[in-house]
């Protein structure tokens, strides 16, 4: 077997347009990204580290538009025989496969856009791009040394969670001319204490393993699990509610997979109507793939397409501004690439995945049910204006009952609380609700937002979501733990 | 061509870095998928993806480092790497780690198939699906998408205590779905299942599907769901269509039985279970119709092999017999814990993630009854199928399902067809409530089964076939 490829990562880039032209020709279209990754993630569970994994890979995806016709393939075998097979395989692949109508052509040549953390951008927050040395580079005791603090600070109770560090570095060339690259290191902790059959969370998500610390988030998750024991049940029906940042975050998901799809706005799949006042004045959500003010850049500066990515609001004041799209959805739709390509985008949607819902300015005079320590920050200002209703941590597996109304049906998880005259009255088994997302945000349902938000990593994938404490009118509770 | 040598360079590589026991998966796996939408071909990928994983025991702790790289000095590293690993993993170290006996195996293993999927002729797979399609929105689909996915993976297994084992698994399966668009929601018909049907079987199984002929009575039925009258709300007489009791089993069962969920290592994600060990052998699980059987030899299903990535032997064993909850899915470790002498559930998704504990094929053994007689023995009920919506607690007790379409059961024949049927309930009373079952046995393929973190896609099976249940919720709505 041959020698894998050991340039940089444009330079492998550049290699398979090479090879493309050498075996296709010139008049083949063709695009290609490169990907090194460094994943590391260590478990605990039951208190201990028990699965403690890391991988480094290279992949190389490739898609060509020949005679009408397009096939994309990948491969993880960058040696000069590999990069060929890749090459000649997806050739064959493109001439064989029906035409392609809907091809909308490469990305031109477009210099990339920088992050509000880059020095020399308009706005220099004193955030690095979005690349650390340090956490690309953090061994297995760092991680490890976390979980401990972690598992220390929860004060006995049992504890499970993860920390994880990820690199990469990318780069991406077409034969349009388009040819950039990137890199950036993303580090989080996601864990739970359990006491009493009672569970409490605590995740943070950053661009440096050095911002994560175990034992502020053992103590936090300890703290809601301590305060959740002995929980009462109450019965299905509407409840004003103040969702924590972690549960919000889940709505963030939701608006950006279902609502904000290009793809499923253009085949009316989607609630989504440019120009209206969908929501309530006081939200507006953001996808900030480059990071903002507060956070570093989330992920790379272009999206599979060479794309360069940008800021992109999707509602403004309650206004309904934009969706994301990449250039087959673009097309269809008669927009532009809003820089939301991914490699499942043809089949599965282009779709927001770093979005902000902007936390209130502070009014500096908020009232606050302090004191009560499990209650995230942000939300305790809220938590003190409500008369009777829910604190909901977490939301858990949500799912779709009909995408054009956005109706979902999930489970509370971490922690949930009666809420009477602005103080927490008695902890509540884990409720089932069915409700429509964009109704629950929309005009006059919206009782306040947090004044700061927290970055929290999705739980499944690799998206990011920065979220406030959200007070919400009324949420439909349909089940209970008896059913 | 074998990979064996270098599976044995990394698994010594992490004996000699200090491990006590290692192993170690070569995986070379080629996937090919196909996407359509409204009669033109939306989307073709070929990947390939080659790669070693080796897991290493240091003391009682586990490290896994995985590299794209085959080469034997690359292996060997990563033997090193992982042993490294695990020795951080000692400074939150847990009670001490065994795994069950095992005799070392070696052993060659492909699945049966008749027609290669990779060998169809690429031409052949996009006109089915450009046909499907078309055939769907000229019946009146307003979106038609239909796709067909294949998976060809080779593994060779080595482990420290002299494993060798290669096997070969092919994968494929199809499906198509239409939508119709209405004011204000939309509704969907899919074939034969809501994402396909999948299993380890050559294109014969897509060529059976006759995704053309089913696409335009999917449209004409996604159009008439969006003037059907709604799923009534309250308590009901529930008759669940196989596909549907196939995705109820992989929730409330298959998950439910999982040994790492019960023993608390999936805390904080996917959750743990209701079930408890000391009930293991004693607990009322379900009805006695009700007998679960966990069966990774199960002839062409999604979750069949020949060892599992620990490599232990496939072998059928009960979970819940007459309605008894006696088995579950187990890897070596876990077993050990839990004072048991059997494993054969663990695998790993790809060559860079950490074998963990999975379904294989975990279904319902047939009944004595049949779709008719259930519905001819019903004088009030809905009848559901073919599933929508998923949602369960971490615990996999409380849950709620939506299906793709519904019709109102009376005096023993079906009626009106219902848009919107959802279900809930609690997963041992529903179970319970099990009084007739149907022996229209299929084995739905379930493609995209998520665990782990790291996240790992999981390919599971689920023989399943029509069933009712009583005093059953339905109709829960916003």
């Amino acid at each position: 077997m041959s020698e894998p490829f050991s340039g940089s990562g444009l330079e492998l880039a550049a290699r398979v347009i090479e090879l493309v032209r050498d075996v296709a020709g010139r008049g083949c279209e063709a695009e290609v990204n490169v990907r090194h990754e460094a994943e590391a993630l260590t478990r605990f569970a039951n208190s201990a580290i028990h699965q403690n994994v890391a991988s480094a890979s290279t992949g190389v995806r490739l898609r060509l538009h020949t005679d009408g016709r397009t096939a994309g393939g990948s491969t993880t075998l960058t040696s000069a025989d590999g990069l060929r097979t890749l090459v000649e395989r997806t050739l064959a692949a493109a001439r064989v496969s029906p035409a392609d109508r809907s091809w909308p052509g490469l990305a031109p040549p477009a210099a990339l856009r920088l992050s509000p953390g880059h020095p020399g951008s308009d706005e220099w927050s004193g955030f690095p791009y979005g690349f650390d040395e340090a956490t690309a580079r953090a061994d297995p005791a760092e991680r490890a040394g976390r979980v401990r603090d972690f598992v220390d600070a929860a004060g006995g109770l049992e504890t499970a969670g993860y920390c994880r560090t990820l690199s990469v570095a990318a780069a991406f060339a077409n034969t349009a001319g388009q040819a950039v690259e990137g890199r950036t290191t993303e580090a989080a902790m996601d864990g739970i204490a359990r006491a009493d059959g009672a569970d409490g969370v605590a995740r943070l998500a950053a661009g440096r393993l050095a911002d994560l610390d175990g034992a502020v988030l053992g103590a936090r998750a300890a703290a809601k699990a301590r305060a959740a024991r002995n929980p009462v049940e109450l019965p299905p029906g509407e409840y004003e509610v103040v969702l924590e940042p972690d549960a919000v975050s889940d709505l963030l998901e939701n608006l950006a997979v279902f609502g904000f799809d290009g793809r499923a706005h253009h085949q009316q799949q989607s609630f989504a109507e440019l120009g209206k006042g969908q929501f309530d004045p006081s939200v507006t959500i953001v996808d900030e793939p480059l990071g903002g003010r507060d956070d570093p850049a989330a992920d790379l500066p272009f999206d599979d397409e060479g794309t360069p990515r940008r800021t992109l609001v999707l509602v403004r004041e309650g206004v309904t501004t934009a969706v994301t799209h990449d250039r087959a959805s673009a097309a269809r739709a008669g927009a532009e690439s809003t820089g939301h390509a991914s490699p499942v985008s043809r089949s599965w949607g282009p779709h927001a995945k770093h979005v902000r819902l902007e936390a209130a300015p502070v009014s500096g005079h908020d009232p606050s049910a302090g004191g009560a320590e499990q209650i995230a920050g942000s939300a305790r200002p809220l938590v003190a204006r409500m008369r009777r209703g829910l604190l909901v941590t977490d939301l858990w597996y949500t799912r779709v009952l009909d995408p054009k109304t956005l109706v979902i049906t999930g489970l509370t998880r971490n922690g949930v609380w009666l809420v009477e005259d602005g103080e927490v009255t008695a902890p509540v088994s884990n409720l089932r609700f069915t409700q429509s997302y964009p109704q629950a945000l929309g005009p006059g349902r919206v009782l306040g937002i947090g004044s700061s938000t927290v970055l929290l990593p999705e739980r499944w994938g690799r998206s990011r979501y920065a979220a406030p404490a959200l007070h919400l009118a009324a949420w439909n509770v349909t089940g209970n733990a008896s059913g | 061509m074998s990979h064996f040598d270098e599976a044995g360079a990394a698994v010594q590589a992490a004996l000699d870095a200090g491990a006590r026991y290692a192993d170690a998966r070569v995986m070379v796996r080629r996937t090919e998928a196909m996407s359509a939408r409204d009669g033109d071909v939306e989307d073709l990928s070929f990947d390939e993806s080659a790669g070693l994983g080796v897991r290493a025991l240091v003391g009682s702790s586990w490290g896994f480092y995985a590299v794209p790289d085959l080469s034997g000095p690359s292996a060997r590293a990563a033997g090193e790497r992982a042993a490294r690993i695990a020795a951080a993993s000692a400074l939150v170290r847990g009670p001490a780690t065994e795994l069950t006996p095992a005799r070392p195996v070696t052993a060659s293993w492909a699945a049966d198939y008749v027609i290669d999927p990779l060998g169809v002729p690429l031409s052949d797979k996009g006109d089915l699906l450009v046909r499907a399609t078309a055939a769907a929105r000229a019946a009146g689909a307003d979106v038609a998408e239909a796709n067909y996915a294949i998976w060809d993976t080779r593994k060779w297994f080595a482990s420290s205590e002299g494993h060798r084992i290669d096997q070969h698994i092919r994968e494929c399966g199809a499906g198509v779905t239409a939508i119709a668009i209405g004011d204000g929601e939309v509704q969907r018909r899919s074939w034969p299942s809501h994402r396909g049907q999948f299993g380890t079987r050559g294109w014969e199984l897509v060529e059976e599907l006759d995704l053309v002929g089913n696409a335009p009575r999917m449209a004409e039925e996604a159009r008439a769901l969006l003037t059907a009258p709604l799923c009534p709300s309250g308590e009901t007489t529930l008759v669940l269509g196989g596909e549907q009791l196939a995705l109820q089993i992989h929730e409330s069962v298959g998950h439910a039985i999982e040994l790492d969920r019960i023993l608390g290592w999936e805390a904080a994600f996917a959750g743990t279970s209701w079930l408890d060990l000391s009930r293991l052998g004693s607990l009322r699980y379900g009805s006695e119709l009700m007998n679960i059987t966990i069966d990774p030899t199960f002839p062409g299903a999604l979750g069949s092999f020949g060892f599992d990535d620990e490599g232990t032997p496939a072998a059928k064993r009960h979970a819940v017999r007459d309605g008894v909850w006696v088995g579950v899915l187990a890897g070596r470790d876990s077993a050990a814990v839990a004072g048991l002498d059997y494993a054969g559930s663990v695998r790993s998704d790809g060559w860079s993630r950490l074998p963990m504990v999975r379904m294989t094929n975990v279904g319902l053994e047939p009944g004595p009854h049949t779709l008719d007689e259930i519905i001819a023995a019903t004088g009030d009920g809905v009848f559901m199928d073919v599933n929508r919506s998923w949602s369960i607690d971490d615990r996999r007790l409380n849950f709620q399902f939506g299906c793709e379409i519904g019709y109102e059961i009376k005096n023993g024949r079906l009626g009106r067809m219902l848009r919107n049927p959802t279900y809930t309930g609690i997963g041992p009373r529903f179970w319970q409530s099990m009084d007739m079952l149907s022996h229209e046995t299929v084995a739905w393929g379930t493609p995209n089964c998520g665990k782990g973190q790291p996240g790992q896609i999981g390919h599971t099976g689920h023989p399943a076939a029509p069933a009712r249940f009583t005093n059953v919720r339905v109709g829960v709505r916003a």
